[in-house]
């Protein structure tokens, strides 16, 4: 294994504050390790910048292992870039050639205002969760871990589904900025455990009419699949339609019964 | 000064401390629960699992994390598996054989009753997240599966696949997903914690918060404050944790008065991807769980460094863990695992472009298993270690090296889990308790849920009853106002300096020192001189830095700035407090202190207590003052631990 350096052409937006108007800046580089990962030559660029008095490029970023969903840009009209199941932070430079021109841009999302370059506020993936995506089990109301077999299929494919980094990729990617495959992720998760039984009906209805507060719709282009760093099956999002219609009918005949009690 | 370091550890015999110390406690009445006001800054294992809890017994929490998601902690990181003596395998397992060993692993430096009441819980912890729907990995038969882990000889770990962390937190941070909805626990996202307040009385009444998006400061008052701010592995510049990962709040804590306990035990994980070049931003960590199958080596002659592993015969191999420790073989705990990577590096027997590391060999797993079920326990891991450095670790040995992973020292505490200030508590790796001098592997997600879950709610009502109907100090009392105005007069003279070097270049010129004079080895020469060149480094960033923008917006430069202005100061008392540790153990190991086989060799009759540094000024060397506390053993025997 041997490092080449790159020289690169990065394009890259800024953007001064969340009302101000953005901009394309060129920026050439010509010392770039391609061992480096994605986030690493953007520090290069940076310490660069700072040397010539120019603010650095500002990102999201924390963990660099793939897994804490704080990065996440455009490179190249691509969420995350162009490697298969990677986050930006584990894509490395080796997927990139000498004399490239890279584009970098923040996620495209009503949803997600731009803060600064290339942050944006992620916050409605959250307000999609407060809204339903929990177990109600308060500390110390837990029987024993054993008391309740999951089958393996079902905690595997729960696992899957849980996987979900929260990162928003999915939504970047979608012509619709559709919120999907992030609700019907935690939705899957949750709601295929014999433990996520009892609030399956009212957790679906509610976060998906959380979701749509936020987000666009869904017209099935699949391009969140595509884009996901985990891989995330476009499968869950059948689940989700299935148990959002059953939930309607299911939480209306349940609320009637309360009413006629 | 009065600084007195007084455990509170309750009477009784050892297993009956907890239960009956938690029945001595007071309780609040679950009507004056919401005039209390808690403060907790952090969301991982340890803040999430608080605020949560805390929320759903009524408090009024108000919740402080710098991501933009509570679920982004760090916490989310941790890979292998969390430890909990359910015995589920009938293997031997009890309460009490998971405090030995934790005793044991920490080789003797924690406090037997904190390590009892967390080998306790920790059985709670897994019904408790198996009934938020944490899918950790089963059997068949639909029953938990275990794995086992380093310092142990039991099945004892549950897992969810290679993302423990991730799983465990996102049922942390949806119990507290929970709360918000409910309006118990109010979230603070994106605001920095960068003083606490103290009243007049020296007692914790708030903190000032930088919101990051805009640079304002705001104050924040509480009854108590809990900080649940993670270590300060940062302070290498390079290691596992996550780049925002930082020590200010403990250390800004510490400055108010808490005492800062053995900062010189940091723990170096053995399995890491080894650097490769000069702007490396941060070491990535291969989970310790992969030494279940893979076999540790390194070429017997150094002539056989440069070639491929496949071309180095099995004669011409050394499986040193194995020859050295044959009863534990490639699951010795992590100090000992680390140590002897680094003499065989050491030796020139490194392996890889930089000759940095040492192999970590599949393909006797492979053999025998086939690679489907390797790709079963290990293909995320095997995935990112391929993404990452462009080798497949299902054809080559992975290259691995240690690199610093977690910080056994913290704040000091007491049984409550409160620190020399009153009113100010610190869980999870903020605090020193319970790893000693070592921590084994997969406790410290059992630490931080224990200690977030079902340590602090009750040890805070003991803390809040007796002050029922105390009204919150004012945010516009002089000591918030002086509060505030100390952190804008830290802020200015950061952006004043207009020096030439950015702040990675200190933090980088810090992490050398630090890791090369008190890494993994350490010794008084070497000790004494990076003591004698931070303070040097530290006048230097404050004449030489250049932090460029405003504080009125994001502002990324001054975040790292500010953060390490003060790991530097922590840095020097860390390696004054590894100096003054005249011998080795655990992760601290003095190159003077040794036995005859190269084992850290203890000095129980002279170091047997926790040492608890209280801040004197910034003159660090000269003016901490040390405060010991004694550990004393009734349930345990120290011996020398052997893994042989």
């Amino acid at each position: 294994m041997s490092t080449n350096m790159l020289n690169l052409t990065l394009k890259v937006w800024r953007q001064d504050g969340p009302n101000s108007a953005g901009r394309f800046e060129t920026y050439q580089t010509t010392t770039i390790a391609d061992d480096a990962s994605f986030l690493e030559m953007l520090d290069y660029v940076n310490e660069d910048l700072v040397a010539g008095d120019v603010e650095p490029i500002t990102f999201d970023h924390d963990c660099r292992e793939g897994i804490c969903g704080t990065c996440g840009v455009m490179i190249n009209g691509q969420a995350h870039g162009p490697q298969r199941g990677t986050a930006t932070c584990q894509l490395h430079m080796r997927q990139f050639r000498s004399g490239d021109t890279i584009v970098i841009e923040p996620w495209r999302a009503a949803a997600f205002p731009i803060i600064r370059d290339l942050m944006v506020n992620r916050a409605a993936l959250d307000r999609v969760v407060e809204s339903g995506g929990y177990i109600t089990v308060s500390t110390g109301a837990a029987p024993d871990a054993n008391i309740t077999p999951v089958p393996r299929d079902a905690a595997e494919a729960a696992m899957d589904a849980a996987a979900c980094i929260g990162c928003g990729a999915c939504v970047a990617a979608c012509p619709n900025s559709a919120g999907q495959l992030f609700t019907s992720a935690k939705l899957a998760h949750l709601n295929l455990l014999p433990q996520g039984q009892a609030e399956r009906w009212s957790r679906s209805e509610a976060m998906v009419e959380t979701m749509e507060q936020y987000f666009g719709s869904c017209t099935n282009h699949g391009e969140c699949q595509e884009a996901c760093p985990k891989e995330i099956s476009i499968d869950f999002i059948a689940m989700m339609n299935r148990d959002y219609l059953k939930a309607k009918f299911t939480n209306r005949r349940r609320g009637g019964q309360r009413k006629s009690g | 000064m009065s600084l007195q370091l007084d455990s509170r550890i309750p009477g009784g015999a050892l297993s009956d401390k907890w239960e009956n110390y938690k029945f001595d406690l007071k309780l609040v009445n679950p009507n004056n629960r919401r005039k209390f006001t808690v403060i907790v800054v952090g969301t991982g294992l340890a803040g999430g699992a608080a605020a949560a809890t805390l929320g759903e017994l009524g408090y009024n929490v108000k919740v402080f994390t710098y991501h933009d998601s509570p679920r982004r902690a760090h916490s989310i990181a941790a890979q292998g598996g969390i430890n909990a003596a359910k015995n589920y395998r009938g293997d031997g397992d009890s309460i009490h054989r998971l405090f030995y060993d934790t005793i044991k692993g920490g080789d003797f430096r924690a406090r037997e009753a904190n390590v009892h009441r967390l080998a306790e819980v920790s059985t709670n912890i897994i019904d408790q997240c198996v009934a938020q729907g944490v899918p950790f990995g089963r059997e068949y038969g639909g029953l938990l599966d275990n794995r086992s882990f380093g310092g142990a000889q039991v099945s004892r770990t549950f897992y969810a696949r290679g993302q423990t962390g991730q799983q465990l937190l996102l049922g942390a941070y949806q119990s507290l997903a929970r709360q918000i909805h409910l309006g118990t626990c109010e979230l603070f996202n994106k605001m920095e914690l960068v003083d606490v307040v103290l009243n007049n009385d020296g007692q914790a009444c708030g903190i000032i918060a930088r919101d990051l998006l805009t640079g304002e400061l705001s104050r924040h008052a509480g009854h108590a404050v809990v900080l649940a701010t993670g270590g300060y592995g940062n302070v290498y510049f390079l290691s596992t944790n996550a780049k925002n990962s930082n020590a200010t709040a403990a250390w800004r804590a510490h400055r108010k008065g808490a005492a800062f306990a053995n900062p010189c035990y940091t723990q170096i994980h053995p399995t890491c991807i080894p650097p490769s070049d000069e702007f490396q931003s941060k070491l990535v960590l291969m989970s310790e769980s992969l030494r279940n199958d893979g076999r540790i080596w390194v070429p017997r002659n150094a002539d056989d460094c440069g070639l491929d592993a496949s071309a180095v015969p099995e004669d011409a191999r050394d499986y040193y863990l194995e020859r050295k420790y044959p009863a534990f073989g490639n699951l010795v705990p992590r100090d000992i695992a680390s140590r002897n990577a680094k003499t065989m590096v050491d030796q020139g027997l490194g392996i890889g472009p930089l000759r940095n590391g040492v192999y970590l060999d599949f393909s006797h797993a492979i053999e025998r298993l086939g690679a489907d079920v390797i790709k079963g326990r290990y293909g995320n891991l095997f995935d990112m270690y391929e993404r990452i450095t462009g080798e497949d670790p299902y054809k080559v040995p992975m290259r691995i090296y240690p690199a610093t992973h977690y910080t056994m020292g913290g704040l000091w505490v007491d049984y409550n889990l409160q620190t020399t200030v009153p009113g100010l508590f610190a869980i999870g790796e903020a605090n020193f308790s319970d790893h000693g001098a070592n921590r084994l592997g997969a406790s410290a997600l059992m630490q931080g849920l224990a200690d977030g879950y079902f340590v602090l709610p009750p040890t805070m009502a003991g803390f809040l009853a007796p002050r029922l109907g105390e009204s919150l100090v004012s945010t516009s009392d002089p000591v918030f106002e002086q509060a505030e105005r100390d952190v804008r007069d830290r802020i200015d003279q950061l952006l004043a300096v207009k020096g030439t070097h950015s702040v990675d270049h200190y933090h980088r010129e810090l992490g050398k020192l630090v890791w090369d004079y008190c890494g993994m080895a350490r010794n008084a020469a070497g000790l004494e001189k990076a003591l004698s060149e931070i303070p040097a480094l530290r006048a230097e960033f404050y004449k030489d830095l250049k932090v460029l923008g405003s504080a009125e917006s994001v502002n990324q430069s001054l975040e790292k700035a500010l953060r390490v202005a003060d790991v530097m100061e922590l840095a020097e008392l860390k390696v004054r407090d590894a100096l003054h540790r005249e011998e080795s153990c655990g992760g601290h190991f003095r190159d003077e202190h040794q036995t005859d086989e190269g084992e850290a060799k203890r000095d129980d009759e002279n170091f047997m207590y926790v040492g608890a540094w209280e801040w004197g000024g910034s003159d660090i060397q000269r003016d901490a003052v040390l405060h010991k506390e004694p550990l004393v053993y009734e349930a345990v025997k120290p011996t020398q631990r052997s893994y042989k």
